[in-house]
C-alpha cells in the first residue's frame, strides 16, 4: 500500500509541473497585451508603457514563469492586472459558488443515477429497464445550455418561482444560495445522471455474468440479494472512475450553465480574463483547476483501492 | 358584525399605510460587461464609466443626456480673450465621499496626475494641450499651450473626473468621488452596488440605493428582465427580442443613438485599397439598408462620413456611397482591376462586427472583391489591426464622442494622410466661434466623404429595455455612462 502511494503521489507532482510549464506557454504564446487592451484604443504608447512597468510585464518570461511558480508554491498567486485585486482573493469567491454547484450537481447525479442504476439492472429487459434506458439516452442527447434555458422559461419567467440566474450571495443565507444554485445544478446534473445510469446499469450486469455471481446464486442467494451483497461493491469501480471525471467537469466545466445563469463562477473567471488578456488569472485558475482534477484522480485511484484489495498489492 | 368591521379597518389601514411605504426606491440596471476595475482615470473600459459616471464621480464640466457640456463641479468659468487660459470657481461646500473637503487643490491634483509621465489614463491626449493647472485664491485656473475649444468638452469626460488624493491608491476597487451615489460593494462576477450620498452638495437623488448587474449572455439578459430581476437594462443586447418586450406592458423599450460611428475601416496605404478608385468602388458595393437589417435587426442610422446623425454640425453625404454594384464594378475596371481582387477582413468579436462582416463580406464578392475573413479576439485585435496594422479591412464602432480627428493623425491604424485635412482640424481646435468650428467640421466631413476613406456604414443605435414605470434614463448615449441622477419610479 505505501508503495502504491508513494508511486501515485510521484505521478502527481510531475503532472504538476509538466501542466504549469504547458498553461504558462500556452498562455503566453497567443497574441495581444493585457496592457494595451486595458488602454483602448487613444491610448498613448508612453501610456501603455507605463502601465506595463507597473504591472511588470516588461521583465523576460523566465523571469515571470519562476516568480509565478514560486508564488503558487507559498500561497501568492500574484495580483489581477485588470481587476487590481490579488488572484487568491478572486479564486476564492468564485470557489464559493463553483464548488457548491459542483458538489450539488453531483449529488443531484448520484442520488439519480444509483437507484435508477440499479434497478434497471434488477429488472432487465423489463418496462423499467426500457424506460430507464430511452429517459437516459434523452439525457444524454439533450445540450444542458438548451435544458437549462427550458429550465429558466418554466421556473423563472412561467411560474416566477426562481430567479432567472444570479447568485444569491451566502450572506443572504444558506436556502436563499442554494436555491439559486437549484436550476444551474439540475441543468448540470441532468446529462450527468443519464451517463452515469447507463455505467451502473452496465456494470452491474457485467458483475451479474462473473462465475462468483453464479457460485453465490447456488449458495441459495436470490438474484436480489446476490445483487445487493455481491455484485454492488464489484461493479463500483468504473461507477467510481466516472463519478470522479465528473467532478472534475463540473467544477471546470461549468462555463456555459454559469453564463446562462449569470453565476460568478470560475469557468466565468476564466472566461473573461481570457478575454481581457488577464494572463495571470488564466493561468492560477487553469492550474488550480489541474490541480483538482489530479487530486480526484488521486483520490480516486485511492478509493480502488479501497474497493479491489488486489490493487493495493499490485506494482 | 362590529367586530369583524373593526378588523377589516385595520386591515385596510394597514394595507394602504403599507402600499404607500411600498414605493420603490432602489433600482436593478443590467449590464452586458463588468467593469474591470472602477477607476475611470486608469482603464479605458467603458463599463466603468456606466457605473460610476456622474453617479459616483464628477469632474470640472459633464455631459448632459443631450450631449451638451455642463458644469458640475465648476458652478462658473472665464475665458481670456485670447484663449489660452480658463479660470473656473468651483462649487462650495462640497466632500469627498470620505469626508475630506474638496477644493481647488484637489483639481490641480487630478489633473497634474492624469497628465504626469508615468500616467496610464487612457485619454491622456485630452490634457496634451495643458501647460499648467494652479490654485489662485480657491479657484482654478488652467493655462494652455495653444488656445484650444475643446477645453470644456475634454474635460466633461470620464477620464477627466476629480478624485480624492488620499484615496487614489485604491480608487480602482474603492472608488471615492463627490458624486450623489457613493460606492457599497462590489461581488465580482456579478454586481456592484451604489448608495445614496446623504451629504451631495447639489440637488440629492431619488433612489437610495442602485445594482449593477452583470449579464454577458443576450438570452440571460431577455430571461432576467422577463423574470423581474432587473429594472432596466439600458443597452440591451439581444436586439431579437426587442419587439417581444415591446409588446409587453410591463417593458419600455427606448431606442436612442449613440457616438458609435460603425465603420469599415480600410488601410489607406495597403494596395490596391490605397487606390481612392478602388475604395470607391467598395463604398459603392455595400448596401447599408441589408447590414443593418441583417446584422443589427433594424436599428441603425446609415451614415455617409465619420460624424453622428443627431450632431446639429451632421451632413448627410450617404449619396456620395450609394448601393450600386455596376458603379462598383466599373470603378475596379477603372482602377485597373478588371478581375477584382484578394484582401482580409478581420473581425473584432462585437456582433455589429460579426454578423455585418458576414454580409458585407457577401457584397464585395459580388463585385469581384474577394474577402477572406477572420475573427478576431479583442486583444488580438488590437495587436494586429490597430498597432501592427496588419489588416485589408476591418469592422468597428468609434464610440468616442466627436472623434472626426483621428482622421487628422496619418499614423492612426486607417492610415489616412492628408495635409489640407491635418490642417483644417488643427485650425477646428484653436477655434472658439462656435458657428466657425461648425463650419470646419462639416468641411472635414465632406472631404472624409469624398476621399472614401472608409466605407461608412451605420450609428450604432441604443435600444433600452426598462420596467415602463422607470423614469428618467437616458434615451441618447453622448457618452458612455448610465447616468441614474434624474431616475425616479412613477408613483
Amino acid at each position: 500500500m505505501l508503495h502504491y502511494l508513494i508511486k501515485r503521489t510521484l505521478i502527481l507532482l510531475a503532472t504538476l509541473i509538466v501542466a504549469s510549464l504547458v498553461v504558462f506557454i500556452t498562455i503566453e504564446v497567443v497574441p495581444g497585451d493585457p496592457a494595451s487592451y486595458m488602454l483602448g484604443l487613444n491610448a498613448q504608447e508612453d501610456t501603455v508603457a507605463a502601465l506595463r512597468a507597473e504591472l511588470g510585464l516588461d521583465k523576460s518570461r523566465v523571469a515571470r514563469y519562476f516568480s509565478w511558480v514560486g508564488g503558487l508554491v507559498t500561497g501568492d498567486f500574484g495580483t489581477s492586472y485588470t481587476y487590481r485585486t490579488p488572484v487568491a482573493d478572486m479564486i476564492r469567491d468564485r470557489m464559493w459558488i463553483s464548488l457548491p454547484l459542483a458538489v450539488f450537481a453531483l449529488l443531484l447525479s448520484t442520488l439519480i443515477a444509483f437507484p435508477a442504476g440499479v434497478f434497471a439492472a434488477s429488472r432487465r429487459g423489463g418496462i423499467t429497464d426500457t424506460t430507464v434506458m430511452g429517459l437516459t439516452q434523452l439525457g444524454v442527447a439533450i445540450p444542458n445550455f438548451w435544458f437549462a434555458m427550458l429550465l429558466v422559461l418554466l421556473f423563472a419567467i412561467k411560474l416566477t418561482w426562481f430567479s432567472a440566474g444570479g447568485f444569491a450571495g451566502w450572506d443572504a443565507g444558506f436556502f436563499a444560495a442554494m436555491k439559486s444554485l437549484t436550476l444551474p445544478a439540475i441543468a448540470l446534473a441532468l446529462p450527468q445522471a443519464s451517463i452515469l445510469t447507463r455505467v451502473m446499469r452496465s456494470s452491474l450486469l457485467d458483475v451479474m455474468n462473473e462465475d462468483f455471481m453464479r457460485t453465490a446464486r447456488a449458495k441459495g442467494l436470490s438474484r436480489r440479494q446476490a445483487l445487493w451483497k455481491h455484485a454492488l461493491r464489484n461493479a463500483m469501480v468504473p461507477v467510481l472512475t466516472i463519478i470522479g471525471l465528473q467532478f472534475s467537469f463540473l467544477l471546470a466545466g461549468a462555463i456555459i450553465i454559469e453564463n446562462v445563469f449569470f453565476l460568478p463562477g470560475l469557468g466565468r473567471l476564466i472566461f473573461q480574463s481570457i478575454a481581457s488578456r488577464d494572463l495571470i488569472v488564466v493561468e492560477s485558475v487553469v492550474m488550480l483547476l489541474v490541480l483538482a482534477v489530479v487530486l480526484v484522480t488521486f483520490a480516486v485511484d485511492l478509493a480502488y483501492a479501497w474497493v479491489d484489495p488486489r490493487l493495493r498489492s499490485s506494482r | 358584525m362590529k367586530k369583524i368591521q373593526l378588523s377589516r379597518a385595520i386591515f385596510l389601514a394597514l394595507f394602504v399605510a403599507g402600499s404607500a411605504q411600498a414605493a420603490k426606491t432602489d433600482v436593478t440596471i443590467g449590464m452586458q460587461l463588468e467593469p474591470p476595475n472602477l477607476d475611470p482615470t486608469g482603464g479605458a473600459a467603458a463599463a466603468i464609466d456606466e457605473v460610476v459616471y456622474a453617479n459616483v464621480y464628477e469632474g470640472l464640466t459633464r455631459f448632459g443626456p443631450d450631449g451638451s457640456v455642463r458644469p458640475a463641479l465648476a458652478k462658473t468659468w472665464e475665458i481670456s480673450a485670447d484663449g489660452m487660459t480658463y479660470t473656473f470657481s468651483l462649487q462650495e461646500g462640497v466632500a469627498f465621499h470620505n469626508g475630506s473637503s474638496f477644493d481647488a487643490d484637489d483639481v490641480k491634483f487630478s489633473i497634474d496626475r492624469a497628465m504626469a509621465e508615468d500616467s496610464t489614463n487612457a485619454q491622456k491626449q485630452l490634457f496634451a494641450n495643458i501647460e499648467s493647472v494652479e490654485n489662485v485664491d480657491g479657484d482654478v485656473v488652467i493655462k494652455l499651450k495653444a488656445a484650444d475649444g475643446n477645453l470644456l468638452f475634454n474635460l466633461a469626460w470620464g477620464d477627466a473626473v476629480i478624485v480624492a488624493p488620499e484615496a487614489v491608491e485604491n480608487l480602482a476597487t474603492a472608488p471615492v468621488g463627490t458624486g450623489p451615489f457613493q460606492f457599497k460593494n462590489w461581488v465580482q462576477g456579478d454586481q456592484v452596488v451604489l448608495e445614496k450620498n446623504p451629504d451631495y452638495w447639489g440637488e440629492p437623488v431619488k433612489l437610495d440605493m442602485a445594482t449593477f448587474k452583470f449579464i454577458s449572455e443576450p438570452t440571460a439578459a431577455f430571461a432576467a428582465m422577463m423574470a423581474g430581476d432587473l429594472d432596466a437594462f439600458p443597452n440591451y443586447p439581444a436586439p431579437e427580442n426587442l419587439a417581444q418586450l415591446e409588446a409587453d406592458p410591463r417593458f419600455s423599450v427606448v431606442l436612442g443613438s449613440t457616438e458609435g460611428e460603425t465603420i469599415l475601416s480600410t488601410n489607406n496605404k495597403q494596395a490596391p485599397l490605397d487606390n481612392v478608385l478602388v475604395r470607391q468602388a467598395i463604398a459603392h458595393a455595400i448596401d447599408r439598408t441589408a447590414i443593418i437589417d441583417g446584422a443589427m435587426y433594424g436599428y441603425g442610422t446609415p451614415i455617409g462620413t465619420h460624424f453622428a446623425p443627431h450632431n446639429p454640425a451632421y451632413v448627410d453625404l450617404t449619396a456620395n456611397s450609394n448601393y450600386d454594384p455596376e458603379k462598383s464594378k466599373a470603378l475596379l475596371k477603372a482602377a485597373g482591376l478588371p478581375d477584382g481582387f484578394t484582401t482580409t477582413l478581420k473581425l473584432p468579436p462585437p456582433a455589429y462586427a460579426r454578423r455585418g462582416g458576414e454580409i458585407i463580406a457577401s457584397q464585395l464578392r459580388a463585385v469581384g472583391i474577394n474577402v477572406e475573413v477572420s475573427n478576431l479576439e479583442w486583444a488580438q485585435w488590437i495587436e494586429q489591426v490597430f498597432k501592427g496594422k496588419d489588416f485589408g479591412l476591418t469592422i468597428v464602432s468609434h464610440t468616442e464622442p466627436m472623434d472626426i480627428g483621428i482622421y487628422a493623425k496619418p499614423d492612426y491604424y486607417f492610415q489616412y494622410d492628408n495635409a489640407a485635412l491635418q490642417a483644417m482640424m488643427k485650425s477646428f481646435n484653436e477655434e472658439t466661434d462656435t458657428d466657425k468650428r461648425t463650419g470646419i467640421l462639416q468641411e472635414a466631413q465632406q472631404i472624409i466623404s469624398a476621399d472614401y476613406v472608409n466605407g461608412y456604414l451605420f450609428q450604432l443605435a441604443k435600444t433600452g429595455v426598462a420596467s415602463s414605470k422607470l423614469k428618467g434614463l437616458w434615451q441618447n448615449s453622448p457618452t458612455q455612462a448610465n447616468d441614474l441622477t434624474g431616475v425616479y419610479w412613477e408613483d
